[in-house]
């Protein structure tokens, strides 16, 4: 299993579950027969309602996550290895992810668990072994002795605590950058409003599928608005017009950075400037010197590392291309920078520096929206927090008032209306 | 650009001098030096394969057909053998590296051939002047390209589709426009400018060089050509980064059909005559020659340098054949294996570097 999906979204699930070891006789698919295991895998799994007719392209994330687990348990598997299987689940499905996991070990299979989230690992693990840069750096640690800030230290080779950084609150003086009023996208949310003042966070709280990255890339122009109107410094942007999100200044980090955000093979600087480099050239010849250069200052800025900005950004870590994709709006002098799901793929160590990032950018005048689905980072990094459900906003109000707890309750009470 | 003047040599690394960077744009720091070194280095793990290859073809020549294949004027019949696939397989270069196709070029060049040779084309050329065959063919081709970049970037028509119904249309207005005759070029300015040689090279020759430089230029050191890496790279990356995707795939196929009808012109200049079956199968020579060149077929990655190689190593062959009096069927077969060996070796050469 995988950390990201490896499905085929155009076959059935059953296909999926045995694609690579098909059943068969004489090169003839026994497509009943695989229909028949595939159904006692997935009630096995606790998903009787997948049936293995359907086209894994209709399931969502989740459900292509149990198609997965259910192609490990086809080859009766006795070691099932987990590749970040939570990365696409939302809080709901991790739960009944985990009932499965320990169902399996219960049977008797061993799992290997990989991941980056440490209340997971504190959940579901019993031993844990840690990695660092390629290198085991403690191993057979038991879970329930075993301090998350140690584990921390661990794995950043420093003292880092999972913290966010401070903030004196936004003055009340502080303009209104970006103002968003009655947007709506057909059949995915409706009338969301929301202000964001130079200097402030506004979080976006909700599970996956709540419709918070849809606002995100509306307000962006990436999706094109139903109704509603988006104001950057009192002006009205163009409905469904990325070009004039952009130039108005509005920066997106999309939440999937590798297929939405950059060009793999490029170098670093070519995707720091991906969305300047034309205001570098001079009668439409690159200037790829300011380009590097440019690209290199923010480098040094955001401390990315490695050094050098030639470098492939294939090559780099999930923080530190998620720091070029900063890198970017940076270039271009953002007013607004609307961040989906900032830190995932990050690990630890660069996630407190991504938040400090984030904050000191809001503290230089930015007006910044984060999404994410790992509420605490929502509630720590935000001065303001929106809740998300089922396509509409059913809370606002300061990021200190609130709890996890509040949060969540409000999530699911949302989803049962 | 300063870099071409800095001498090699100096490999010294560090980080490009950011801060002292000027309008000017005139200093020479060693990181440019060095920078520049990698890059050649770069191209030719790239290309190294395909001059070998060339090389080898070479080496086959002077052994089966000697002195008579490596001649100065044997050289310019490969060169003029290349012209016409080497213009459009520079448009094409840019269509593939943008992540599409373009099959209509064989077409819309001749096309374009035939709508610059039609009585009434010719009747105002001899009163106007031959650029009056030149901007039609122009025009021909570039609408042709266009009409093939709006249905894909805007009818969201897959590339392979809508260039090949241009691919059919075209050859059939083509028909209808020349009543299947052949139009003799009878304007004798046209023939003044076009056929001939410059500089002891064929016209036509030069008119690839010079489409080569530009589309080198373009690639590599325009904003056109960084939209076109990037759109062909990940076109969703684009979009979010505020490039207007739609209008630069349209564009891309616009320059595509632009280069077909440079090819209609070069062709009348070669053939003397307008014909309906001009250009017939020029897609796949292109397509080929691109692809072996080193362009990614699915995009993001393009080289003309690679395409002029690639154009080159097929004239060769095709020369080579010609010069041992060898079936042309043979021909096909041996195409067909340097298109598979130039390819695998372009894979291992990449891996390596």
């Amino acid at each position: 299993m995988y950390q990201e999906l490896d499905v085929v979204d155009g076959l059935t699930v059953a296909e999926n579950v045995y694609l690579g070891h098909e059943l068969s006789t004489m090169g003839f698919s026994q497509r009943r027969e695989a229909t028949k295991h595939t159904r006692d895998i997935l009630r096995r799994l606790g998903h009787p309602e997948i049936s293995p007719r359907q086209e894994v392209g209709n399931l969502s994330a989740a459900g292509k996550q149990i198609v997965s687990m259910a192609r490990a348990l086809s080859h009766d598997a006795r070691v099932i290895i987990m590749d970040e299987p939570s990365a696409v689940l939302d809080s709901e499905e991790v739960a009944n992810l985990f009932r499965v996991v320990k169902e399996l070990t219960s049977a008797g299979v061993a799992v290997v668990y990989i991941s980056h989230r440490l209340e997971e690992i504190r959940e579901i693990g019993d031993r844990i072994t840690v990695l660092k840069d390629g290198k085991t750096v403690a191993q057979n640690l038991p879970v329930s002795e075993t301090p998350t800030a140690e584990l921390i230290t661990l794995m950043t080779g420093r003292n880092v605590e999972y913290v966010f950084p401070e903030t004196d609150g936004v003055p009340d003086e502080a303009p209104v950058v970006l103002d968003v009023e009655g947007l709506a996208l057909r059949g995915v949310f409706e009338d969301v409003s929301l202000t964001v003042r130079a200097g402030e966070i506004v979080g976006l709280a909700g599970l996956v599928g709540s419709g918070r990255s849809e606002i995100l890339e509306t307000v962006y122009g990436a999706r094109k608005a139903s109704a509603g109107k988006v104001h950057v410094d009192g002006r009205r942007l163009r409905a469904g017009s990325v070009a004039g999100a952009v130039g108005a200044g509005i920066g997106l980090a999309p939440e999937e950075r590798k297929s939405q955000g950059l060009l793999l093979d490029e170098p670093v600087y070519r995707n720091v400037t991906l969305s300047t480099f034309s205001r570098f050239a001079r009668g439409g010849f690159l200037d790829e010197r300011a380009e590097r250069s440019a690209a290199d200052e923010q480098a040094r800025y955001l401390d990315l590392r490695p050094k050098g900005v030639d470098r492939a950004i294939r090559t780099l870590s999930g923080g530190n291309q998620q720091k070029a994709m900063l890198a970017r709006w940076l270039v271009h002098g953002c007013r607004v920078l609307l961040l989906d799901e900032p830190t995932r793929g990050v690990d630890v160590g660069a996630r407190a520096e991504i938040y400090a990032l984030i904050r000191r950018l809001a503290d230089e005048g930015a007006a910044v929206v984060v999404v994410s689905s790992e509420i605490p980072e929502v509630l720590g990094l935000a001065d303001r927090v929106l809740v998300v459900s089922e396509g509409r906003v059913v809370h606002e109000g300061p990021a200190a008032s609130i709890d996890e707890h509040q949060v969540l309750d409000m999530v699911m009470e949302g989803s049962v209306a | 650009m300063s870099e071409q003047k800095v001498s090699v040599g100096d490999a010294a690394q560090q980080p490009p001098a950011g801060e002292s960077h000027d309008a000017g744009g005139k200093d020479n720091v060693p990181a440019s030096s060095s920078r520049r070194s990698r890059i050649t280095a770069g191209s030719f793990g790239r290309n190294g394969g395909l001059v070998l290859a060339l090389l080898a073809l070479f080496a086959v020549g002077y052994f089966t057909a000697g002195d008579r294949f490596l001649s100065f004027n044997n050289f310019t019949v490969i060169l003029q053998l290349a012209a016409i696939t080497g213009v459009v397989s520079i448009g094409m270069t840019f269509v593939i590296t943008g992540g599409g196709i373009d099959l209509s070029v064989g077409s819309v060049l001749g096309l374009a051939s035939v709508w610059a040779t039609t009585l009434a084309t010719q009747d105002m050329a001899r009163e106007l002047g031959w650029w009056i065959m030149v901007l039609c063919a122009l025009a021909v081709g570039l609408g042709a390209g266009l009409i093939n970049g709006v249905l894909v970037a805007y009818g969201k028509v897959v590339a392979f589709i809508a260039t090949l119904a241009m691919l059919v249309s075209a050859r059939g207005l083509a028909e209808l426009i020349a009543n299947r005759r052949t139009q003799i070029v009878d304007v004798d300015s046209f023939d003044d400018t076009f056929k001939g040689d410059f500089l002891g090279l064929p016209k036509i020759v030069w008119i690839f060089l010079l489409v080569a430089v530009l589309g080198w230029f373009l690639l590599n050191r325009t904003t056109f050509g960084r939209r076109t890496v990037a759109v062909g790279g990940n076109p969703e990356a684009a979009r979010l980064a505020g490039i207007n995707v739609k209008r630069h795939t349209m564009f891309l196929y616009g320059l595509s059909g632009l280069t077909a009808g440079i090819g209609g012109i070069m062709i009348l200049a070669l053939t003397t005559a307008g014909s309906s079956t001009n250009g017939t199968l020029l897609e796949l020579d292109a397509i080929a020659a691109v692809v072996v060149g080193g362009t990614l077929l699915a995009g993001g990655r393009g080289t003309i340098v690679g395409t002029v190689l690639g154009v080159l190593i097929f004239a060769t062959l095709t020369n080579l054949f010609i010069q041992n009096n060898l079936d042309s069927s043979v021909q096909a077969i041996a195409k067909g294996a340097i298109i598979i060996l130039a390819v695998l070796l372009q894979q291992r050469l990449a891996r390596r570097s």
